[in-house]
């Protein structure tokens, strides 16, 4: 018993390692919660490439910050801000679809990004770090911004918990009710932006999207109403940020896939083992009927 | 107490009613899409407490007109008014969606798509309280869904997700329902639940809109009929406005008017029953 505590315990003897279980916790809810709107609404693409879209920023920030974090964080936030608002103007006003886009300026963004970086001398490790992120490099300032605006994300979400609902379920119940639909919108863009930037650190880039769809993802599985899904939501997401970090620090695997991998794996056995619509049950009376005859 | 909730509530904004201005007043409404006529040359009075149904072929432009009304669509001419003011600021406009273009799996109860509606009433930054979710429960009753409360929607039949719409039109005090195709799809029993809560409205004094396929419904069930492709063909009591020769101007070859002695039997776009375009 007490070999199992010390298995648990003994990764937090290093400041780092509570630093990196911390920054986990936090951006596990954060972006499970936001993530909940994501999925609903289809968003998936637009996380993904609004993640990805950030990257110029965050060379800039790098180039001109000598290697601050603060300067990549501010530099990362501009870049989602512009990029949200961006992708909704083009997809609003131009003759093609929002899909497009979105590929348009998410490829666009992210090839600046690769050029900016591969100004400097360390390319492949700077390109490494910011595209998967290294938790264990998380320090005590990225700590206190992502708490304060995580924090301001989660409150933002509870205060316009049900306009987001009713934009989400029926846009014209919406229009009808006179809700700024677009400005909404747009809010929920900019929380999006802001909740990738305070993760890049964790994740980074490319496997950002799955923070925000995949334990959100888990829980509409499991979950019939919407506050219970992002409650569910955001403890899978800290669970797995949590196991995610274990796994690494035993198995010696890059932080950020262990994190994700752990989400993906969650998702796998609800999709399996769901109570009633799990696909595991469906096949076990398939099996059933099969036996009877 | 009531003035702060004054304050933050949409509803104070909202546009006041004239007392004596009719609950709807369309007058040359035209509406185009990419240079596309939709709907032209509509004009009608609504009285209050009114039931109309809007019948007319598919592409007719029933379910424009409804969002034209609601203020979801910029009409390209003429006006409309809601108790005498412009529909774009007025919240007491209910529009009942198909339940074929509601999201089946979407993490919500019946109680919660009800609810939905009070959030003009309740304002900015102001979560349901206990009165609200009261109010919520008795448009539930008046709908007869109270047995379904904790359902999620997805497990409810389209009958029912219908009624269910009508009681989230109901807790938004809504005073014009505006209802497209509310009868497409459903079965004959669905269909008649449907209609008792309609009659179940009228003591509310709520107007209502209905679009259907259905003629004969419209015939029976319905105060006045508007017949519509894209101009208003006919609008008055139902022997008035489905007259043959103004069903024929409609529907054209869609429509079969079969005569036996002095009746006239209607068979009606059948191509579009089910819910199938």
């Amino acid at each position: 018993m007490s070999g199992l505590v010390d298995l648990l315990l003994a990764p937090f003897a290093y400041s780092f390692m509570v630093r990196g279980l911390l920054a986990v916790i936090m951006v596990g809810i954060v972006c499970a919660v936001i993530g909940t709107y994501v999925v609903l609404r289809g968003m998936a693409f637009l996380g993904d490439a609004l993640a990805h879209a950030i990257l110029p920023g965050i060379a800039v920030g790098y180039l001109l910050g000598n290697g601050s974090q603060g300067a990549l964080f501010w530099w990362g936030l501009l870049a989602a801000i512009l990029t949200a608002l961006g992708i909704g103007a083009v997809s609003k006003r131009a003759r093609i679809k929002e899909d497009t886009a979105i590929g348009i300026l998410f490829a666009g963004m992210f090839a600046l990004g690769i050029a900016l970086i591969s100004t400097t001398r360390s390319y492949a490790v700077d390109l490494a770090h910011f595209l998967f992120g290294d938790v264990l490099g998380v320090s005590p300032a990225d700590l206190l911004l992502t708490a304060l605006f995580g924090g301001a994300i989660l409150l933002v979400v509870a205060l316009l918990y049900k306009e987001f609902l009713v934009l989400s379920f029926d846009p014209i119940l919406a229009a009808t009710l006179r809700l700024p639909a677009s400005m909404l919108h747009y809010l929920l863009l900019l929380l999006i932006a802001v909740a990738i930037v305070v993760s890049l650190q964790t994740v980074g880039v490319a496997l950002m999207v799955a923070m925000l769809v995949t334990p959100a993802a888990t829980a509409y599985l499991l979950a019939r109403r919407l506050l219970p899904m992002m409650l569910l939501a955001a403890a899978i997401g800290a669970l797995s940020g949590v196991i995610g970090l274990y796994v690494s620090y035993y198995a010696g695997v890059a932080s950020g896939a262990a994190i994700v991998l752990v989400c993906t794996a969650l998702f796998l056995l609800a999709l399996l083992f769901a109570p009633r619509q799990g696909m595991a049950w469906t096949w076990l009376r398939r099996l059933a009927q099969i036996i009877a005859r | 107490m009531t003035s702060k909730r004054k304050r933050y509530s949409r509803s104070a904004k909202s546009a006041r009613h004239e007392a004596d201005a009719p609950i709807l007043d369309v007058a040359g409404l035209g509406v185009e899409y990419d240079g596309q006529i939709a709907l032209d040359h509509v004009s009608f009075r609504l009285v209050r407490g009114e039931q109309i149904a809007v019948v007319g072929p598919n592409g007719a432009g029933k379910s424009t007109l409804f969002k034209a009304i609601a203020g979801v669509l910029q009409p390209t001419r003429g006006r409309i008014q809601v108790a005498g003011h412009q529909p774009g600021r007025h919240i007491c406009i209910a529009y009942v969606p198909q339940h074929s273009r509601t999201d089946q799996t979407f993490p919500v109860n019946v109680a919660d798509v009800v609810m939905m509606g009070r959030i003009g009433k309740l304002g900015w930054l102001r979560h349901p309280r206990s009165r609200d979710w009261e109010y919520v429960d008795h448009c539930i009753e008046t709908v007869g869904l109270t047995d379904l409360v904790r359902r999620q929607i997805g497990e409810l039949s389209g009958g029912q997700q219908q009624r269910m719409f009508i009681a989230r039109a109901l807790a938004q005090e809504a005073e014009l329902m505006l209802m497209d195709e509310p009868l497409t799809g459903l079965d004959v029993t669905a269909q008649e639940k449907v209609i008792e809560v309609l009659e179940a409205l009228r003591p509310h004094g709520v107007t209502v809109l209905v679009a259907t396929h259905d003629l004969n419904l419209a015939a029976r069930q319905f105060d006045r009929v508007m017949l519509l492709n894209k101009e208003m063909i006919g609008f008055g009591k139902p022997d008035e406005a489905l007259t043959t020769e103004r069903l024929r101007l409609a529907y054209g070859e869609h429509l079969q008017l079969i005569h036996i002695d002095e009746r006239t039997i209607v068979v009606s776009d059948t191509c579009c029953e089910g819910g199938v375009k």
